[in-house]
């Protein structure tokens, strides 16, 4: 009994696997006639007069209704800057022992990358997932449905334009290494650092034009960064879970706080939430703006 | 009411929200919904960071290994609004894209259009 056989057998009806594809139907809104333009506008207006009027009353009913209770929630809350009753002992145990634990002395990298290390990865994964669907979304799909171009102004020819990014895009790229870098000892860390090295690949790509920017980060790339930096993230936080939830010990020591090897695996986790970030925010810049990666 | 007054920053954040609101209920054009979208998170990224704010308080960095929780912020807020933050990149990259999309096929960005384009072809199939 073939495969074949077995799946039409599950399936209770037959399948022809050589049977041709269906063509893929390209027709646009353009390509209708107008005789059923004018018919589906008419329906609208003849329908669509009384319920716009009835959902324009019942949208501002609404936004008054949820805008006047959010304002009396906040006027039965707690007085804004002053000490709240809700801070409460998480937030004292994160202070008072965050740097005992984690060794970072940002207290929240320090929350993000071992507190709630979980939920950072699942942020990552967030990201990475919404690459994929815009990548699922504006690939090309084949060579009959070549995307038109939409027509921009190129300014990617601007002598002004290239020279002041000669002269800020190794300060932007700098910045964000330090903000990747130093993320468990000042304000940074793996998001908003990937996300300025993000802006200079940006800002390179906007200046050099097409051929230059294709070279940048090829879809190769893209993909072997992201994955072997969420792997990384993946097995680095098993390691210290596993041990930490045994009671076994570490390799990874927690280090002097404030040095810049120190915080255990927080510098090189922010490294690799930094190269998800970066990449992501470039491929989505890419694909978005000039449909290809 | 005065407590409205003296929560300031949090009434002005929920009235971003309001306005993020109505600009996603009230506006045909895709874009700008989605431009409403980014306003409501941005009241909400407002609304957690003033919640964890304390007068006279410091951010929650560690200086000269004073440990005492009474120097510092309160640090929750501001782990929390990185998720708000990453979520709200995601999802208007999913939502552009899937505008773009449907520009393509049917040549607007205005949602009436696009529905009664949608309806005149369901009929005529």
């Amino acid at each position: 009994m073939s495969i074949r056989d077995k799946l039409s057998a599950l399936l209770g009806f037959d399948i022809d696997f050589d049977a041709p594809v269906p063509p893929r139907k390209t027709e646009t809104a353009a390509e209708q006639t107008p005789d059923e333009w004018r018919f589906s506008r008419r329906i609208m207006r003849a329908g669509g007069r009384r319920l716009g009027a009835i959902y324009k009353i019942l949208g501002v009913i609404c936004s008054v209704v949820l805008m006047s209770t959010l304002l009396l929630t906040v006027a039965g809350m707690p007085r804004y800057g002053v000490d709240q009753e809700y801070m409460d002992t998480v937030t004292y145990e994160y202070i008072s022992h965050g740097m005992e634990y984690t060794g970072a002395v940002n207290i929240v990298s320090g929350i993000i990358l071992e507190y709630r290390a979980f939920d950072t990865l699942g942020e990552s994964f967030v990201l990475f997932c919404a690459v994929s669907c815009v990548l699922a979304l504006l690939r090309a799909d084949g060579a009959d449905s070549e995307p038109e171009r939409v027509e921009y102004r190129d300014i990617s020819c601007d002598p002004i334009l290239r020279r002041t990014m000669r002269a800020v895009v190794p300060i932007v790229l700098l910045y964000g290494a330090y903000v990747l870098l130093f993320g468990h000892l000042s304000p940074g860390g793996g998001f908003s650092g990937g996300a300025v090295i993000g802006a200079a690949l940006i800002m390179i790509a906007s200046a050099y034009g097409e051929d230059v920017s294709g070279r940048i980060l090829t879809e190769r790339v893209f993909k072997t960064v992201t994955t072997c930096a969420l792997s990384f993230y993946c097995l680095g936080k098993s390691y210290t879970f596993y041990t930490g939830a045994n009671g076994l010990h570490s390799v990874i020591g927690n280090g002097t706080p404030g040095n810049i090897l120190s915080a255990g695996l927080i510098m090189p986790l922010n490294v690799a939430v930094g190269m998800v970030v970066a990449c992501t925010i470039y491929g989505m810049y890419r694909m978005i703006g000039q449909r290809r990666f | 009411m005065e407590n409205l007054f003296r929560n300031y920053e949090e009434a002005v954040a929920l009235i971003l929200f309001s306005i993020g609101f109505m600009t996603l209920l009230f506006h045909k054009n895709l874009l700008r919904k989605l431009i409403g979208m980014n306003i409501m998170d941005s009241g909400v990224y407002l609304f957690l960071a003033s919640m964890g704010y304390i007068y006279g308080r410091r951010a929650p960095i560690v200086e000269n290994g004073d440990l005492s929780a009474e120097r510092y912020i309160n640090p929750v807020p501001a782990s929390l609004v990185l998720t708000g933050i990453v979520v709200s990149v995601s999802v208007t990259a999913v939502m552009l894209s899937l505008s773009i999309r449907l520009y393509e096929r049917y040549h607007t960005l205005d949602l009436d259009v696009i529905y009664a384009a949608a309806r005149s072809r369901r009929e005529h199939r």
